[in-house]
Order: C-alpha cells, then sequence, then structure tokens
C-alpha cells in the first residue's frame, strides 16, 4: 500500500488528575499537561513497523482541532512519520464531524489503512474509527492487539470480552489500537531537530466544505461521587471477621 | 411516543448477561416500548431466552448465514434498516456494543452516545468522561434518534417473567464480505464465575509477581465462589489473560464485594471498579492510592495474608 493515516489526537495526558470546575461548566484544562492520546501513539507505532517492513511507503498523521495541536503532530514526525496534515479549528467536533473530516482526507490520500486509537482518553468515546469505517463503507478492526498485513488483506487480533478474537478483511480498512498492540519507541533529540524539517501543511476545516454541528450538548459537568476512605484493619482475621459482620464471607 | 430497539449479545447459544442490563435502563425511558432484535444464523435458542425477560414487547428474530459471528460490518446494515421504525437504539457497552453501536449511529447519521449511566429523560443522560474522574450530562437533539450504550456496570440485570412474542423477520440489506471471522481464543476460566456479572471478584496485580503465583488468587476465589479480575500491569507481564483486566480500557464491573491484591490502585484501574459494593485492598504499601477508596484496607505481605485468609474462610 501506498500509505497509512495516522490520526494523532492532542488530550490531557493520561497522568494528570484532572479535576471539575466548580461552577460545572467543564474541566479544568488550563495549564495542563497535554500529549498525544496514547492509544494513538500505539497506533502510530505499529504504523512505523509497518512501514519499516516494507509494506507502506509512507506514515502520514492527521490531527484536527486549533493550532497547539501541531505539537502534537511534531512529536509523531519525531517519532517517525514521514509528514503530518493539521485540520484547524477552534471548534470541538463530535466523532461523527471528526470522522467526517477523515472522510475527505481519504478522498484525497487515498490510504491502504487508517490508524485510530480505540478511544480518546478525555472524552473515552470510543467511536471515531467505526464511524469512520462506516462512512468509508470499509471494514474495521477495532482493539487491536496484533496485526499483519498480507498485500490486499490483513488478519489482526482483537481484545474483546471473551478473550482475543481473530479477523481477515480486506485493504483498504480502518484499524484501531488497543494497549497491547506495541510499546511505542521513544523519541530521541536528534529526531526531534529532524521532525521540525519535515513537512506539515494546514487546512482550514472550512475548505474541506465541512460544517461542524452540535448534536450532543453538555449541560453540566460534576465531580463523580466519591467513595469514603474506609477502615484498616490490622490482620486477616479481622478482615475475615468484618466481612462476616458485612454479611460478605 | 417513541419506541426503544435493544441489541441482543449472544454467542450464538446464550443471551449475554449485558442484554438484561440494556433493559433496566430501557426501562427507565417511561412509557416507551422495548423491543429486543436478536441477529444470528440460528436465533432460535437466545429469543426464547430474550423473550422471559421482564418489559419486552417483541423479540425480533433475523436469522442469516452472514449473522453466525458479530462482525459489526455485517450487523450495522441490518440493525440501521431496523431502526426506522424506532427513537431509541440501545446496546450494551461491552467490546461487542462498542465495536457495533457507533457504525450503525454513522449509517443514521446521527450521534452516538457512549456509556449512559444514568436517564434524565427521553433524549437527556449521564456519562463519565476522564476515566471516570468527571460525570457529564448530555442532551441530544430532540429530533435525532438516541443511539446509544449502556454502561452495564451502571444497571442491575432486569427480572425475568416475561412472555414477549417473538417474530421473524428478513431484512433487505446488502451485507459486506469484506470481513471475515477466523476464531475466538479466551480463557474460559474452567467454568468460574463470569467477571462481569459475578457477585464476588479477587483481582490480582503486579504484586502477585508471576503467571505461577496466580494460582494462589484463584484458590482464593475458588473458597469464595469468586470471579477472577487482574491490574493491566499483571496481563502485560503475561501473568493471566487480557480477559480479565479490569479498568478504563477492560472490564468495568460492580460486584458486592471486590477484593484488590497486590495492586497500587491507579486511576484507570479504580474506574473499572468504582460501582463495587465493598472494595478490599491488600498492599504491602501503606502509602498505595488504592487505600483511599477501599472500604477495608490490610496492609501486609500478599504472599502471608492469602494462605492465612484461605484457612479462615
Ligand atoms: C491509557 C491507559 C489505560 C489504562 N487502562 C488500565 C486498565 O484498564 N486497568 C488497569 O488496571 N490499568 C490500566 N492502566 C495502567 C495503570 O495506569 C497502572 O499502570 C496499572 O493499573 C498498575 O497495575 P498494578 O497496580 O498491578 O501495578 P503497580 O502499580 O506496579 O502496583 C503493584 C502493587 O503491588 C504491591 N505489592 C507488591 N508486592 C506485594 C506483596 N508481596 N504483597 C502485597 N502487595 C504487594 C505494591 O505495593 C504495589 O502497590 C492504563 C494505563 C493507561 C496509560
Ligand atoms: N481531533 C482529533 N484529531 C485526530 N484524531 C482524532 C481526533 N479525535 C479523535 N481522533 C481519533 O479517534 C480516536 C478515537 O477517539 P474517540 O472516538 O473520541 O474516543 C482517537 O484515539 C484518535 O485516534
Amino acid at each position: 500500500m501506498d500509505r497509512i493515516l495516522v490520526c494523532l489526537k492532542r488530550a490531557v495526558d493520561y497522568n494528570v488528575r484532572i479535576r471539575v470546575k466548580t461552577d460545572g461548566s467543564g474541566v479544568i484544562t488550563d495549564g495542563v499537561k497535554m500529549s498525544v492520546n496514547p492509544f494513538d501513539e500505539i497506533a502510530l507505532e505499529e504504523a512505523l513497523r509497518i512501514r519499516e517492513k516494507g509494506e507502506t511507503g509512507e506514515v502520514v498523521v492527521v490531527s484536527i482541532g486549533t493550532d497547539a495541536c501541531q505539537q502534537q503532530l511534531r512529536v509523531g514526525l519525531a517519532m517517525g512519520a514521514d509528514r503530518a496534515i493539521h485540520v484547524r479549528t477552534d471548534q470541538a467536533l463530535e466523532p461523527l464531524d471528526i470522522a467526517r473530516v477523515l472522510i475527505r482526507i481519504a478522498e484525497a490520500e487515498k490510504p491502504g489503512l487508517i490508524m485510530l486509537g480505540k478511544q480518546a482518553i478525555d472524552g473515552d468515546n470510543n467511536q471515531t474509527g467505526q464511524m469512520l469505517a462506516a462512512l468509508w463503507e470499509r471494514p474495521q478492526a477495532t482493539f487491536v492487539s496484533e496485526l499483519t498485513i498480507s498485500g490486499a488483506t490483513a488478519t489482526a487480533v482483537r481484545e474483546v470480552d471473551a478473550g482475543l478474537e481473530t479477523i481477515e478483511f480486506e485493504l483498504p480498512a480502518v484499524v484501531t489500537s488497543d494497549l497491547r498492540l506495541n510499546e511505542p519507541r521513544y523519541v530521541k533529540m536528534p529526531d526531534i531537530m529532524k521532525a521540525k524539517r519535515k513537512p506539515l501543511t494546514t487546512t482550514e476545516l472550512e475548505e474541506l466544505g465541512i460544517t461542524p454541528q452540535t448534536r450532543v450538548t453538555v449541560l453540566q459537568t460534576a465531580a463523580p461521587p466519591a467513595r469514603q476512605k474506609g477502615k484498616m484493619v490490622a490482620d486477616a482475621a479481622e478482615l475475615v471477621a468484618e466481612l462476616k459482620r458485612m454479611d460478605l464471607a | 411516543m417513541g419506541r426503544i430497539l435493544v441489541i441482543a449479545e449472544h454467542d450464538g447459544s446464550e443471551l449475554n448477561p449485558s442484554t438484561a442490563r440494556c433493559l433496566s435502563c430501557a426501562g427507565d425511558f417511561s412509557g416507551l416500548d422495548c423491543d429486543v432484535v436478536v441477529l444470528a444464523k440460528d436465533g432460535k435458542r437466545v429469543c426464547e431466552q430474550a423473550a422471559t425477560l421482564h418489559d419486552v414487547s417483541t423479540v425480533i428474530r433475523i436469522d442469516h448465514d452472514a449473522n453466525e459471528h458479530a462482525l459489526a460490518a455485517v450487523q450495522a446494515p441490518q440493525i440501521a434498516k431496523l431502526a426506522e421504525d424506532y427513537s431509541h437504539v440501545l446496546g450494551p457497552s461491552t467490546t461487542f456494543g462498542k465495536d457495533l453501536m457507533p457504525r450503525v449511529a454513522a449509517l443514521l447519521g446521527v450521534a452516538q452516545v457512549s456509556d449512559i449511566m444514568s436517564v434524565i429523560s427521553p433524549h437527556s443522560f449521564q456519562r463519565p468522561i476522564f476515566a471516570g474522574n468527571a460525570i457529564v450530562t448530555v442532551e441530544t437533539r430532540a429530533q435525532d434518534m438516541v443511539v446509544a450504550t449502556v454502561r452495564t456496570a451502571s444497571y442491575q440485570a432486569t427480572a425475568d417473567g416475561g412472555k414477549a412474542t417473538i417474530e421473524s423477520r428478513a431484512l433487505d440489506v446488502e451485507l459486506p464480505t469484506h470481513t471475515r471471522y477466523r476464531g475466538t481464543s479466551g480463557s474460559g476460566d474452567g467454568g468460574r464465575p463470569d467477571l462481569q456479572s459475578a457477585s464476588i471478584v479477587i483481582s490480582g496485580g503486579r504484586g502477585v509477581g508471576s503467571e505461577k503465583n496466580f494460582a494462589l488468587i484463584y484458590q482464593l476465589a475458588d473458597r469464595l465462589g469468586a470471579a477472577v479480575g487482574a491490574s493491566r500491569a499483571a496481563v502485560d507481564a503475561g501473568y493471566i489473560a487480557n480477559d480479565h483486566q479490569v479498568g478504563q480500557t477492560g472490564k468495568i464491573i460492580s460486584p458486592d464485594l471486590y477484593i484488590a491484591i497486590g495492586i497500587s490502585g491507579a486511576i484507570q484501574h479504580i474506574t473499572g471498579i468504582k460501582d463495587a459494593g465493598t472494595i478490599v485492598a491488600i498492599n504491602k504499601d501503606a502509602d498505595a492510592p488504592i487505600f483511599e477508596i477501599a472500604d477495608i484496607g490490610l496492609v501486609g505481605d500478599l504472599f502471608t495474608i492469602i494462605p492465612e485468609l484461605e484457612k479462615l474462610l
């Protein structure tokens, strides 16, 4: 295949313990560390490995969002992507609109694979890849922990509730990564320098002819009900006594 | 007036308990009738099971060779076609539903609401974001069909005692052949209770140290009739198979009793157990974050505590 598109979402770093604004209007993101969504980094790593095996010509990273997304695209380029596409918008798009944007890019780029994370760890939606596959009318392999390409077909092992499921599908297709697909490489200093010279093109959302819609409105954001800190017991006997008292053993 | 369609999850012969939990959620849309659809190669048995669940009007049986295994690309166009008669389409937030429902929503050109944890009104719901560290109340547009997944840990299974009619239907939709099922390998877990519906779950983490040591967790689980879970670190280290992982990217569970052994309590793990009735933590580090949320905490070495517990239980 000529190329793989990999989607990189700029998201709050997974180590940040987010807090809800007291007025219920959202979560506090000012001054919070932002990163590439961890599942997307895994998707990119897999695409790079496929390229290293000679099964794709190039790896193109895509991010949709504000100018700040370019930081995450630069991380992708430093990891080894060949070029980057930034679709600029200040609006936060819903998964269906992200999928519609990606279709536009797919029409222009004709990728053999589009790789995404299985979910973005901010909204925890777990939708975009599946929606994209539906609109593209192509196969989807979600929650993938092993991927093998052989010519025009691919085989994926998927992490499902019952264990590991294997499916075979024709390319082009959409693949979403699970955590055990691989361990992403570390970016080295010289790579960051090199990445600055790699091509990054920016397109305004409007130029793609897409008008985002608000289909789901967030009315309120609240902190989850907190679990009370419980009691400490001294030993196994006391633990069992406590469970018996609570009718649990 | 609307009508709800619930997508049954099954393995070809048994209805998955997630379906009965979805029906509980459907019951919270007061006044809306609810049907269940079973897509299968031969759905007779699964339809009969679904028909006994409380408050189901009609079980729609769609038999097709292409439905032998649940493939989202094959099921989605069928559900999108059926959805024309409904105002709401619900599936479980299991890997089955998460794979399928967004594909259905996109075919219908509507949004999908992930992980409904409570129903405020027919178009307004609560759902978790940021690994459950925030809960949002969302509202969909009144004119749009609602396509959603139900966070199964937030709902109890609906009661039995229903007497729904079963209605066979054939759908005139083209099904893709670009995706083929090749098999599933699961741990099966030797007939132990199912992790997602067990009333007691015992989980081991990196602290358990090896695949061999996990036998300790299994022995204790068998003593209590419990299902066995694990942290991501334990799965990544190869101590236990992936289908045991509990947490943001594993299974979200709500047992009456959860016992975490050798698990530090990362937010991604905690998010999977927040709905447990009672959380017990056993960890040798008194500062482990798991103790912040545990109802009962015991500081100590799991290798001495587990054998003691076995004697006492
Ligand atoms: C995007 C993302 C998603 C994730 N999703 C999940 C998920 O779904 N589920 C999940 O679990 N994690 C998930 N994680 C990983 C999570 O952040 C933690 O790394 C993981 O939960 C740690 O597992 P652990 O507690 O077993 O290991 P550790 O954090 O290493 O803790 C081991 C604990 O064992 C204790 N211990 C060691 N020896 C003994 C002994 N002899 N006796 C008693 N106690 C002992 C130690 O004190 C320590 O507290 C995710 C991470 C990311 C980035
Ligand atoms: N704004 C975005 N830019 C690039 N990729 C995105 C964006 N939003 C979502 N994605 C991709 O879609 C995946 C799933 O996101 P979600 O459906 O929101 O959980 C992410 O892991 C990304 O790969």
